[in-house]
């Protein structure tokens, strides 16, 4: 076929972490110019490829070939200096430094062993203006959404001079726009020869970008194909091990849209509800049985608005009712007494305790609202989280190995757990399904679903427009930190009439 | 945040809003305007309430009194910058001290004991650096082990003070800048000063400055985006080390004698310059220059508690008063900033 | 091999080798006699010996378990000291045991006020607790000479003595009150869901407030407890002595307390805990003291010594360095990166 030869180059590669053989006899291998996919479950041992080949971790076998050169690096800059250039999973930036020197670190321009503060900011300034992204370079990462400094990792890798780029999962917190630019960068720097290989749980994304495809499963090879000559089924099937008919029976609508729901009392009122900076007065009602869904762009306040309702942030104009009484929500654990559960989108800063095992993880949320004199029996406590692990399929499902050793994908079900098994009456998930595998997601929306059935009050938070449409009675609308409209979501409201509102703000 | 809108949105860029109107300092700079408020404040309270405070030998002694202290404050705020802590610096002045005199005693010229002394307080720095990056041993344990080495080497060497009569080192001791008499500055501040200096600009301006806030901030990221972690935090150890040591030098030229028993608690007050100054123990935030002011602080508290000629176990409450006074507020001031 | 990565083993060989050492170097180390129905020996006196700093590195343990560190106890021990000999040398009859139960609850009493200090200064005014803890380190002292007017108090009364001295069951009472403590400390934390609760605030605060935990009002607990601890082993340092000395009661005992903590596996930065190991790692600090001068080691070189046994069991534990040292050679080849141009 005249193919060129690979640049990257891995055979037989074997990683075994305590309890886990996490990559088993692997082989991987990347061309020039092209973009590669590599797919699999939660779990299946992605990030841990990608994580030997840079040298994070040491490997238990095998050999990686770059440019035809054996190489063996011992981390990741030598991995750099080589011309292997990487975003990781979830952000690995430093929070406390400026949006500039996260760039630039490392390689900061100098003069005279000087570092060139201005020649850095206005680089940088350049860069992210490619990336459509105008934010003061200057500012601290923190002071940025996750998107942003998502954004800042993938402005780093390609401004390193790369023969080989990867990307794990960066599209998981982007919307569609940022993605298109992503994309359009990725084009182009495949057509200037670089290798890339990329990394999404979006089947879409991957149909679009990528040439080939990679499927692991289990930590074992399961083939190399190319995109062109592999349907999406075929795809999902040989990524979840089962034969589908049609990617439908995993996508099914878990709700009929059309039905209407009874609305009786509100459980939940929010009156002219806002704070500073972060959202404008709102007023939402929530009810008993319902799915609100919130959408809106990136930094448009979903997340915002999420914490005033749960009480994580203070709210400094408005106040809450809750079955027709006014509440105060003055911290998380007031909110909670009121039964209401909150899962952040931040799932490693602030949702899990990466130290503490998957069970004290699950258990923690009921056993901090029962105090700490009344220990959940350890019985109960083994009955509740076996029963979690089974039904969001957390895997490994060993409930005693740390948090932090899951995979991405599986973390965020631990945190989904946790909340779950508080079985509060207004369930806020905020971005439930980012880096959740195809398969886990309908999961999750089924369960979403449900649990509305059974009659939990459920505010769905997305950058997934197709998945807020798919499960919201409810869909609010937010635009520049304000709640500019709120739609019922009966059988004529689609995606392009929700993108139209977001982008001109109109109250149609 | 992102702009995607079809119309230009106002105010896209958050953090960077409001600022033309009003000045706001930028938020990372506000612990260090804190603590020089508060220190100003401190100043002309000793001023209103005591004769002569405002004599200028007051500030001048300020900085002659601690040089060594900001010396070695200034090597913990590398080591404290990158989240580590160093508690091995009191120690290092005990043993610096001790061989500086023990050498010169035994006929060595200054030019060679200088060289070899700092070398001691370095190599210190350096083992204890590889043991916590290669070994994983955590910092306090690491130089609380230095810390016990240290002094006890001190201690097998002479177990009492050794007097220095070095011509070198009495010179040393009597050089200074007078600007009338009885003001003046010691040649020792000024030693101190330029250290000072030269670790500001490596801080703001060098990469290994740069990679030690990295590493503070977060030392997993720092380690995935191909910054040199080990080297770097190796060398805040062995930087620290080698200040610890030219703090002892500077010790035993100011009290023209070597002892084990020098040093005793400076690494606790400089510990609390450093974060008096602004600096997070948790690292990645803080400046130099924060640092002097809280050597500035500690002396000024000290000053007070003379002028007040306290018996001893007042002048510790005091002390620990004038401590909870000052960050209380501090933290006060801060929060309200932000 | 792995029973090797169990933490605990490395402080347990070291001291099995430390009572070795003594074995071979010092005749009748181990010679425990039973003289008027109590025990004596120098194993009973390491017990005693390491009695106060036990209980003191137990209440740091929950301490450092949130990620905060309490360098005040060594002053808090004095305050308690000198506040229960202050009221005992008030009393008309200094062996009344109702006046020394007034002292020793007056001494604790205070030690919780300023544990409940520190707390807040840590918990609500958000202060980092390495200078929160400093501040009281530093008038602490004083406030202990204050209360005994700079002098040293003696005081002869022989039910305060029991608690230093005395043994119940032939059993020095100092042991039992540790003993006590432990378990009642590790029966809180293992029973009760305080334990994981503690943990979840050490390894993320802020995660830890979203999931609903008190995270705040158990700081201060934990310097409540942590300071009323040190107060009891204030009174026990005082009551060995029949006296109260502002100066030297508790002198650095933070940083052998800090050293017990690690020594037992709970890291610095917070999170996971264990009391057992903490336990273990203070008898060892005891031991270390205890037998250095048993098998004759001259004071000028014992913090060598202790230095290098702390070096060496620091390095032990760290599986980094054991990977180092035991590598096969077939597993990881190649350490080098072979970087090509
Ligand atoms: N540091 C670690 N220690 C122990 N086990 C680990 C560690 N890192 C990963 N694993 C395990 O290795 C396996 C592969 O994980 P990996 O992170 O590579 O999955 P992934 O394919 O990237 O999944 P996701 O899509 O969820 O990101 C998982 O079973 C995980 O639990
Ligand atoms: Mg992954």
């Amino acid at each position: 076929m005249g193919e060129p030869p690979a640049v990257l180059e891995m055979t037989g590669i074997r990683k075994i972490f305590p309890g886990v053989v996490a990559l088993d006899g692997v082989d991987f291998r990347l061309l020039p110019g092209e973009i590669h996919a590599l797919m699999g479950e939660n779990g299946a041992g992605k990030s841990t490829l990608i994580k030997v080949l840079t040298g994070v971790y040491g490997i238990d076998g095998g050999e990686i070939r770059l440019s035809g050169r054996d190489v063996r690096f011992t981390g990741p800059l030598q991995a750099q200096q080589a011309g292997v250039s990487t975003v990781y999973q979830e952000v690995n930036l430093c929070a406390n430094l400026s949006v500039a020197e996260n760039i630039f670190i490392g390689r900061q321009p100098r003069r005279f062993g000087r570092i060139r503060w201005a020649e850095m900011r206005r680089r940088s300034a350049d860069l992210l203006a490619r990336l459509d992204l105008d934010v003061d370079v200057t500012a601290p990462l923190n002071t940025y959404s996750l998107a942003v400094q998502q954004m800042v990792a993938i402005a780093r890798a390609i401004d390193i001079d790369a023969k080989v780029l990867i990307l794990d999962e960066p599209t998981s917190s982007l919307d569609a726009s940022e993605v298109a630019q992503l994309f359009a960068i990725m084009r182009r720097l495949r057509d200037a020869g670089v290798a890339i290989l990329f990394v999404s749980h979006f089947l879409d994304q991957i149909y679009e970008v990528a040439d080939r495809i990679t499927v692991l499963r289990n930590g074992a090879l399961i083939g190399e194909y190319r995109t062109s000559e592999l349907p999406q089924v075929e795809l999902v099937g040989k990524m979840i091990g089962k034969e589908l008919a049609t990617l439908e029976q995993l996508e099914s609508r878990p709700r009929d849209s059309t039905e209407q729901l009874e609305r009786g009392e509100p459980l939940l009122r929010a009156e002219g509800l806002g704070r500073e900076g972060a959202i404008a007065p709102f007023t939402l009602a929530i009810h008993a049985g319902e799915v609100v869904g919130l959408a809106g762009l990136l930094g448009s306040g979903r997340t915002e608005l999420a914490r005033l309702l749960f009480g994580a942030d203070k709210a400094d104009s408005g106040h809450i009712e809750m079955g027709g009484k006014p509440v105060a929500m003055r911290s998380p654990r007031a909110a909670m007494a009121h039964g209401i559960a909150f899962s952040s989108e931040n799932r490693r800063t602030e949702g899990l305790i990466g130290e503490l095992s998957v069970r004290e993880n699950i258990i923690l949320a009921l056993q901090a609202a029962r105090g700490w004199t009344r220990p959940i029996a350890r019985r109960r406590q083994d009955d509740l989280v076996a029963k979690y692990i089974k039904a969001l399929q957390i895997r490994p499902d060993n409930p005693e190995i740390p948090v932090r050793n899951l995979s991405g994908g599986n973390q965020q079900k631990v945190l989904l757990a946790r909340w779950l098994i508080t079985e509060p009456k207004l369930l806020i998930i905020d971005e439930p399904t980012r880096g959740i595998d195809v398969g886990a997601k309908a999961e999750i929306q089924r369960l979403v679903a449900e649990l509305s059935t059974g009659g939990m009050a459920v505010l769905f938070v997305s950058a997934e427009l197709e998945e807020v449409l798919r499960l919201s009675h409810k869909i609010e609308v937010l635009r520049d930190r304000r709640l500019v409209e709120e739609l019922e979501n009966t059988g004529d409201v689609d995606a392009d009439r929700v993108m139209h509102i977001i982008a001109s703000g109109a109250t149609s | 945040m992102i702009d995607v809108s079809t119309t230009p949105a106002t105010n896209k860029s958050g953090p960077a809003a409001g600022r033309r109107r009003t000045y706001r300092p930028n938020a990372q700079y506000i612990p260090v305007l804190a603590t020089l408020t508060l220190l100003i404040v401190m100043y002309t309270l000793g001023a209103v309430n005591y004769e002569n405070f405002t004599h200028p030998s007051v500030i001048l002694n300020l900085f002659t009194d601690n040089a060594f202290l900001m010396v070695v404050a200034v090597g913990m705020t590398f080591v404290i910058l990158t989240g580590g802590i160093d508690l091995s610096v009191g120690a290092v002045i005990a043993l610096t001290s001790t061989v500086a005199a023990t050498l010169l005693q035994a006929g060595w010229p200054a030019g060679v004991v200088i060289p070899t002394v700092l070398l001691v307080g370095g190599v210190l720095g350096l083992g204890m650096g590889a043991v916590i990056h290669f070994f994983k041993v955590e910092p306090f344990i690491a130089t609380l082990a230095g810390m016990f080495l240290a002094r006890g080497v001190a201690l097998l060497i002479d177990q009492n003070s050794i007097p220095i009569t070095n011509g070198f080192w009495t010179g040393l001791a009597e050089a200074r800048i007078v600007f009338e008499p009885g003001v003046y500055i010691s040649a020792m501040a000024l030693v101190a000063l330029a250290v000072v200096a030269v670790a500001a600009v490596v801080l703001a301006w060098s990469r290994f400055g740069r990679n030690v806030y990295a590493i503070g901030g977060n030392a997993d990221s720092a380690l995935l985006m191909g910054l040199p972690v080990g080297r770097t935090r190796i060398g805040v150890y062995t930087l620290s080390g080698f200040c610890a040591a030219l703090g002892g030098l500077i010790y035993s030229i100011t009290t023209t004698s070597g002892y084990a028993g020098h040093g005793t608690g400076t690494e606790l007050d400089a510990i609390a310059a450093v974060v008096i100054g602004g600096v997070l123990l948790t690292g990645g935030s803080g400046y130099v220059l924060g640092t002097v002011l809280g050597v500035l602080v500690l002396g000024m508290i000290n000053t007070i508690v003379n002028f007040q000629s306290l018996n001893s176990w007042w002048a510790r409450m005091a002390i620990g008063v004038l401590l909870f006074a000052f960050i209380v507020l501090q933290r006060l001031v801060t929060r309200r900033a932000k | 091999m792995t029973f090797l990565k169990n933490r605990l083993v490395w402080p347990v060989a070291m001291l099995a080798l430390l009572l070795l050492c003594a074995l071979i170097f010092s005749d009748g180390f181990f010679d425990i006699r039973i003289q008027d129905g109590h025990l004596f020996g120098t194993p009973i006196n390491i017990l005693r010996a390491s009695a106060p700093l036990v209980l003191v590195a137990v209440g740091m343990t929950l301490v450092i378990s949130t990620g905060g560190i309490d360098l005040s106890v060594g002053s808090v021990m004095a305050v308690s000291g000198a506040m229960a000999c202050l009221i005992i040398g008030d009393l008309a009859n200094q062996n009344s045991v109702g006046g020394v139960t007034l002292a020793v609850v007056a001494a604790i009493a205070l030690s919780l006020v300023l544990g409940l200090w520190n707390g807040f200064l840590v918990a609500v005014l958000g202060i980092q607790p390495i200078i929160a803890t400093l501040i009281l380190m530093v008038a602490g002292r004083g406030l202990a000479q204050l209360i005994t007017s700079g002098q040293i108090i003696n005081v002869q009364s022989s039910p305060y003595k029991v608690i230093g001295t005395g043994f119940v069951l032939g059993l020095p009472v100092s042991v039992l009150i540790a003993v006590a403590v432990l378990v009642i400390a590790a029966l809180l934390t293992r029973r009760t869901a305080l334990g994981l609760l503690l943990e979840s605030v050490g390894g993320s605060p802020v995660a830890s407030r979203l999931a609903g935990i008190q995270a705040r009002r158990l700081t201060i607990m934990v310097y409540v407890v942590s300071a009323a601890c040190a107060g009891i082993a204030g009174l026990i340092y005082s009551s060995n002595v029949s006296s109260a000395d502002g100066n030297n009661a508790g002198n650095l005992i933070e940083l052998d307390a800090i050293l017990a903590v690690v020594i037992g596996g709970t890291a610095l930065t917070g999170g996971r805990f264990s009391l057992a190991g903490t336990a273990l790692g203070a008898i060892l600090i005891a031991t270390l003291d205890t037998t250095a001068q048993a098998v004759g080691i001259p004071p000028e070189t014992t913090l060598v010594f202790k230095a290098v046994v702390v070096v060496v069991l620091c390095l032990a534990q760290s599986p980094a360095f054991r990977a180092r040292l035991f590598r096969r050679p077939a597993a990881r080849p190649a350490a080098r990166a072979e970087v090509p141009a």
